[in-house]
């Protein structure tokens, strides 16, 4: 059952995802979140991707999370989206990587091809 | 996992992931009984008996890429570890809880760790859920949820990364009124 402020809120995620979209197409930043994942300290590499979206001022990028991908062995991993381009997904993404990647890739378009990993 | 709020993200990350609208999150230390409380429920689907009796067995996972599933069983054993124990309510229809309790004087429990910034982060990452965070000691209270972290957030959208900062410090200060721990 859903109440008012339920509604309300969808209302307002929704104008905020509209406003997003009409700009441009954006990219989006996946940080695999599963229990291998978060052990591994995906926590602090997701911290370290708001931070520095958040200092940056960048407001178009969306993060969202995913669970186990089954290389558990990589973790922390993070993918990145970008409109027109391959999912590029990154391994082993410390706080310090993460910073580097958002810079690097997210920024200025350029891949970080020494921390990019295969996937199926 | 070191630290108690990355249990707590973890076993929050099942919720999103079974498509819950509310997940309430409750911390409750009480030095009296010695007992440190923390509860994890949802609104989702539920989940169907026959797994629920062997949901804490690592090898029983819902997942299809990998088939040991290994969030419960370790939250689990860190609260046997600390002379607790880890409880699942769940039925079909009516949602899941998940709590577990820690000795708080016991030397092997684990520290509560950053729990304002996981909280700051599962509120942010996941802006189409509402998030109720309670913390209790004693008679003290602090709470806050989606709803409430909206309104003291203004004009910045409650999914932007500027929002983490600011969520992080108003759990932040509501816990040291509480004088969590």
């Amino acid at each position: 059952m859903k109440t008012v402020e339920d509604l309300e809120r969808i209302r307002k995620q929704a104008q905020a995802m509209t406003r997003l979209r009409e700009g441009k197409e954006t990219t989006r930043i996946v940080v695999g979140m599963g229990t291998c994942g978060i052990a591994a300290g995906a926590r602090e590499t997701l911290s370290a991707i708001m931070d520095e979206l958040a200092r940056r001022n960048i407001q178009d990028v969306i993060v969202t999370q995913t669970g186990c991908i089954g290389l558990c062995e990589q973790e922390p991993i993070i993918s990145i989206m970008m409109p027109g381009t391959e999912k590029v997904t990154y391994g082993k993404v410390s706080k310090e990587k993460a910073r580097k990647i958002v810079a690097s890739h997210v920024v200025n378009g350029q891949v970080v091809g020494e921390w990019v990993i295969p996937t199926g | 996992m070191r630290e108690l709020s990355l249990h707590i993200l973890d076993i929050a990350q099942n919720s999103i992931e079974a498509g819950a609208d509310t997940i309430g999150i409750t911390i409750s230390e009480d030095e009296s009984s010695d007992l440190l409380t923390i509860t994890i429920e949802d609104d989702g689907p539920g989940i169907p008996e026959a797994i629920l009796d062997s949901i804490a067995n690592p090898f029983v996972t819902s997942r299809k890429t990998r088939r040991v599933g290994l969030g419960i069983p370790l939250f689990r054993e860190a609260a046997r570890m600390a002379g607790g124990d880890l409880e699942i309510q769940s039925a079909v229809g009516q949602g899941t809880q998940v709590e577990a309790n820690f000795r708080i004087s016991s030397i092997d429990r684990a520290p509560l760790g950053d729990i304002a910034e996981t909280m700051a982060l599962l509120i942010v990452c996941n802006p189409h859920v509402n998030f109720k965070y309670q913390h209790v000691r004693g008679n003290a209270k602090f709470a806050c949820s989606t709803d409430t972290l909206e309104g003291i957030l203004g004009d910045i959208p409650i999914g932007s990364p500027s929002a983490v900062p600011v969520i992080r410090d108003v759990i932040k200060e509501g816990l040291k009124d509480v004088q969590a721990s």
